[in-house]
């Protein structure tokens, strides 16, 4: 059985309602919002082939006509009028430090970000200089072929590869943002590591700087050619300041034959953000794929990094946190589609809402007609720490074969009186006993991060624990 | 006059749970160096008592007072309790899911001891009183009561004991639920880790655990109060005679 992605990723051949994948509305009035000269005029910008223009246009269109997603969270506070969509880099650096909220400013302090790159992180300026690690890194990787690029200089660099792959796993007609993505991009990350090469420090989206990383429609492309390996990091636990509400990112990953790749994202928007993000993965055969994935902050998160299990033996695993505060819904989970026999899936999601924040856990499991021998485990935890808060789950299974294992594990819980008690009866205060267990809730993602990450963000749920008591 | 008044008194304890009395006027004296045993029937409100020292929320009391070192504990929150020096050895210890053993006692250890030992000293400290304790060096690693055997729960419970170096430690039926290696095993790091310093209060029902940790005084608690004290030979005449012949001696008595 020969499914081709392309088969796959045309909405009605995988017609589920948690994919984003929304019907058409040829009512939509068309005028307002970006226009075809804003589209042209940042591919000018920006020197593109002429592909890059029509696929932009095309995508523009499909952006047009596809009506708001309307089964996920709250997203009628967008307003497409007053959003840019292009912001030249020039442009950025021109954002004053003073601009950047006090209370941004003030969790810098408190996680110890050094004052350079907290004003890279606040989008102030371009001159996070870690220029020579960066670049005896870029040295090692040229030797072994590795391409580690922004996605804009993959297109000018990379021509062939980026147009063999890009808008592939995710095309834009899958759904609004990601067909406005795919008109409108700039920016993200360009990855390609040749057969049988292990990239063997993890590749962070800080080694390119001076770039557009930062940026709002970010693409990403990663992939891992046949039995090679590959660790991407992006974003970090400080808060990113971002002046625009809408954040979109499309992010395309390709596990070949035998490869591993690995993706670890920390996301902490500022809380006016609303970070609508798709994320897909294509695992073929022997090969392993992993989101790691932290949302925090923000406004509005809606993201669900899939998988699709394309060869017999892939493996593909998402392990996801996401913590809402305070007038925050991070409506975040996963989906894997088993197209291929003999695969396996794992998803972890752990989610923690307090004072009023919310929730939801939304996964889709699909499996294929044909696709035997396939076992699954999903997990899905969630903590309330006040009775203000809010968690919800909707899990969605569809399996058209009979040889599978599936097994799915969720619970609701608050932190128990018994567990205080405990901890306190060894000298923590409640607030110090009630990070503890919030951090020991989120141990199965914190325990995958890299070790600076994972003290980073033990310190972040530390602050966002404060002012819990009482 | 510090040494006319016990490090730890109870006096005229009620208390209650759900609006019914369990405790109705516990008297109670332990003085550092010390072991006592407090023994008593199912239901008579011992670990009603360890709870209420350790200041559980869900045990109001409504009469009476605990001085620890001369002050009132009983108005302090848990945490507050265990940084004066006392401490409670659970019963039935609670899982705290993906925090590890030993990052737990270093916070713990931080905050009841004040002293901030790098994270080599802690770590050296940790592992000889595991060994003291029999416990694998890799038991550190594993999450807090999660997944634990009961005898490993015990264990570490006195691990903690051993670590926070209370001046009064309730031990809460931290017999229940060994067998007897584990209850040796146990017996005997209580015993090694007990100082003139320490007071210790064993709560039991049987007297098995007494055998390993001698107790001076035994008081026998039925029915919410101290009906009896005395010294080692109660557990032996509570062995032989079981609990009836002192509660028809109480009924009689009221």
């Amino acid at each position: 059985m020969a499914v081709k992605p392309q088969d796959l990723m045309t909405p009605g051949a995988t017609d589920y309602k948690y994919g984003f994948h929304d019907v058409e509305d040829y009512k939509y009035k068309s005028g307002k919002g970006l226009t075809v000269e804003q589209v042209e005029d940042i591919s000018r910008r920006k020197g593109e082939p002429e592909w890059m223009l029509k696929f932009r246009l095309r995508a523009h269109q499909l952006f047009l006509k596809k009506p708001m997603p309307t089964w996920g969270a709250d997203l009628s506070g967008i307003d497409f009028d007053n959003i840019h969509y292009y912001v030249k880099p020039s442009e950025k650096t021109e954002t004053s430090w003073d601009e950047v909220p006090a209370y941004i400013k003030d969790t810098f302090d408190k996680l110890g970000i050094p004052e350079a790159e907290r004003k890279f992180l606040a989008g102030v300026s371009a001159q996070y200089e870690s220029e020579v690690v960066y670049h005896n890194i870029r040295e090692d990787l040229q030797q072994q072929g590795v391409i580690f690029l922004d996605m804009d200089s993959g297109l000018r660099e990379h021509p062939d590869i980026v147009k063999e792959y890009f808008g592939t796993i995710i095309p834009p007609n899958d759904n609004k943002f990601a067909a406005l993505n795919s008109a409108v991009w700039s920016g993200g990350s360009f990855i390609y590591v040749p057969k049988g090469v292990h990239v063997e420090i993890p590749l962070q989206a800080y080694f390119r700087i001076n770039t557009e990383n930062m940026g709002q429609f970010e693409r990403t492309l990663i992939i891992a050619d046949e039995g090679s390996s590959v660790h991407y990091i992006e974003g970090c636990t400080a808060p990113v300041y971002s002046s625009d509400s809408l954040h979109s990112a499309v992010v395309e990953l390709i596990a070949k034959r035998g490869a591993h790749l690995r993706y670890t994202t920390i996301q902490n928007w500022s809380s006016n953000v609303y970070n609508l993000v798709t994320k897909r993965a294509l695992a073929y055969e022997d090969s392993v794929v992993e989101w790691i994935d932290g949302n925090l902050g923000s406004k509005v998160t809606m993201k669900y990094p899939g998988i699709y299990l394309m060869g017999e033996g892939a493996k593909g695993e998402v392990i996801s946190v996401a913590f809402a505060n305070t007038g925050q819904h991070q409506d975040a989970g996963a989906k894997i589609v088993h197209v291929a026999s003999n695969t396996t899936s794992t998803i972890t999601s752990k989610s923690i809402s307090k004072g009023g924040g919310r929730t939801s856990y939304r996964g889709l499991l699909k499996v294929h007609k044909g696709a035997e021998n396939v076992k699954s485990f999903v997990r899905c935890d969630a903590l309330m720490l006040d009775e203000h808060s809010r968690s919800d789950t909707y899990p969605s299974i569809e399996i058209d074969e009979d040889q599978v294992s599936i097994e799915h594990e969720a619970s609701v819980s608050k932190i128990s009186e018994e567990q205080l008690f405990y901890l306190q009866s060894r000298g923590l205060d409640e607030a110090a006993a009630k990070t503890m267990i919030v951090n020991g809730f989120f141990e199965a993602f914190t325990k995958e991060l890299p070790m600076e990450y994972a003290v980073e963000l033990n310190r972040l749920l530390q602050l966002q624990m404060e002012g819990a008591v009482g | 006059m510090s040494t006319t008044q016990p490090t730890f008194l109870i006096e005229d304890l009620h208390v209650s749970v759900e609006g019914k009395e369990i405790l109705k006027g516990v008297d109670l004296a332990v003085e550092r160096g010390e072991i006592h045993a407090l023994m008593g029937p199912n239901g008579s409100g011992k670990s009603t008592l360890a709870n209420t020292l350790m200041g559980h929320p869900k045990y109001k009391v409504t009469q009476g007072r605990a001085l620890f070192q001369g002050e009132n504990i009983l108005a302090l929150t848990p945490d507050e309790r265990a940084r004066r020096g006392l401490f409670l050895a659970f019963q039935y210890p609670v899982a705290i899911p993906g925090v590890s053993l030993g990052n737990f006692l270093r916070a713990a250890t931080r905050a009841v001891r004040g002293d901030a030992l790098t994270a080599g000293a802690f770590r050296k400290e940790l592992m000889e009183k595991m060994q003291l304790l029999k416990m694998d060096s890799s038991f550190a690693a594993r999450y807090v009561n999660d997944g634990l055997s009961g005898g490993e729960k015990k264990r570490a419970e006195v691990l903690q004991m051993a670590l926070l170096q209370p001046r009064i430690a309730v031990m809460d039926e931290t017999d229940s639920g060994l067998d007897i290696d584990a209850l040796r095993t146990v017996a005997e790091g209580v015993n090694a880790i007990h100082t003139p310093e320490m007071g210790v209060l064993v709560i039991t029902h049987y007297q098995r655990l007494l055998n390993y940790i001698r107790p001076q005084f035994v008081h026998v608690l039925v029915a919410g109060r101290v009906v009896k004290s005395g010294g080692e030979e109660l557990v032996e005449q509570l062995e032989a005679q079981g609990y009836d012949p002192i509660i028809r001696e109480v009924e009689a008595a009221a």
